[in-house]
């Protein structure tokens, strides 16, 4: 009895693992950590000039920056 | 088991020692693919990007007015107002600019953990201890009681730790310390849909930006950090990487991953496509807990408040620690970029907020 237990138990092993193997064969061609990490990059580069606070901005272009008018309450 | 019954399903030739045979090469074939996926990490990559340069970001504005922890705080998109909400129990709308404060609320219940600005700048949402998630219409009249209006949209069985808009004022996503993250219909109050699978508190979530679709991400006490299908409920991806609680989770701004904040005095960056943790920014001199983390506009710097007072600035592409930012007095418990990426605002447990730029 437990020889045949054994034996649906590994089927189901061997089941799960495929399942497993196929996605992670589908997840190398798609995408590798350096390809991933290249396109992190990319889009830092790509995008560097337009962040305030990275770069800077021009003064008075960023209204936090300005020197604030006092109002009377 | 009748032994005929066990024998169905088995393909001819198969016994035990063939299905071993296969499960070993099945073992060895996925620990090859999976080496293959890390093959490299983020800061090797990045290795020939210049170095950031000094960052000159300073507190411009101080927001006093709570009396007791502020706990969370958003950004208008008008790029000027913000909301906050204290363990004093208020909820209040600021002009970052002039630090008018024009809206106060007070709610049932102290310790509101949660609140959030809605896209039309109409409404606030928030909630805490109560368990409980709440709409309020912003009146245009500032005599006018806005609680009076509050309409209760979200129902957990556990303190609310998260809440957020959708693109629209109609629909609320909501995190709970009951385990359970929820999206709402706001105008009927109707469970829309509920996602179930973290084995503890959930004590943060966010929503993927807009062009990369029905996503979000929370991270909680079970050390976890779950993707979700917004529409199907499914957890589409989970990543077990930190040591403890993980306080704050943020999406990279183009969609594509996401950062963690932890009591394990981390914060980590993972990779969606990767489907990996590709950074981990720490350093043997942090050894409180950071408590929250969001990215500039560029995704290049991530803002990472912590309980030791202050916020750290990491270069997300080397890895290392750039700069420092001061001015807490208490542990900073939220940090928001605001919508056009021109400043920083940071909530903290010393009662105030501090507007960086």
């Amino acid at each position: 009895m437990t020889s045949n237990s054994n034996l649906s138990n590994m089927r189901r092993l061997v089941e799960q693992l495929k399942l497993e193997a196929s996605v992670e064969r589908i997840k190398v061609t798609e995408r590798l950590v350096s390809q991933a990490a290249a396109e992190l990059q990319q889009y830092c580069l790509q995008n560097a000039a337009k962040d305030a606070l990275l770069v800077g901005v021009p003064t008075g272009s960023n209204p936090f920056r300005e020197p604030r008018s006092c109002a009377v309450v | 088991m009748n032994p005929k019954m066990a024998c169905q399903g088995l393909q001819k030739g198969e016994t035990l020692a063939t299905l071993k045979k296969e499960c070993e090469s099945l073992k060895k074939k996925l620990e090859e693919d999976r080496g293959k996926l890390n093959d490299v990490e983020l800061h090797q990559v990045a290795e020939k990007v210049e170095v950031v340069g000094a960052l000159s970001i300073k507190t411009r504005r101080v927001l006093k007015g709570h009396t007791n922890k502020v706990l969370c705080m958003d950004w208008c998109k008008d790029k000027r107002r913000l909301v906050s909400s204290s363990q004093d129990g208020k909820v209040i709308v600021w002009d970052g600019f002039t630090l008018n404060k024009e809206h106060g609320m007070s709610m049932p219940t102290t310790w509101v953990m949660a609140c959030a600005y809605a896209p039309s700048g109409c409404a606030v949402a928030c909630g805490g201890l109560d368990n409980k998630c709440s709409v309020i219409p912003l009146s245009l009249d500032s005599n006018e009681n806005c609680a009076a209006k509050k309409k209760t949209v979200a129902m957990h069985t556990n303190y609310i730790s998260g809440c957020t808009f959708t693109n629209s004022d109609m629909q609320l996503l909501s995190c709970s310390g009951d385990g359970t993250s929820a999206l709402w219909d706001v105008e009927s109050g109707q469970l829309l849909q509920s996602f179930h699978g973290h084995t503890s508190d959930i004590l943060s979530l966010d929503l993927a930006p807009s062009e990369t679709g029905n996503t979000f991400v929370t991270g909680g006490c079970d050390k976890k950090a779950n993707v979700w299908d917004m529409r199907s409920g499914q957890n589409i991806q989970s990543f077990e990487c930190h040591e403890s609680d993980i306080n704050c989770v943020k999406y990279y701004p183009s969609g594509d991953a996401f950062a963690s904040a932890s009591d394990d005095a981390t914060c980590r960056f993972f990779d969606l496509r990767a489907d990996r943790e590709v950074a981990v920014f720490q350093k043997d001199s942090i050894v409180f807990g950071a408590s929250t983390v969001d990215f500039s506009l560029s995704g290049r710097l991530l803002f990472a408040g912590y309980n030791d007072y202050t916020i750290n600035v990491w270069d997300v592409l080397k890895g290392t620690r750039i700069s420092m930012m001061f001015g807490h007095e208490n542990r900073v418990s939220r940090v928001r970029l605001s919508p056009d990426g021109t400043a920083l605002c940071s909530a903290s447990w010393d009662n105030t907020l501090r507007i960086w730029a």
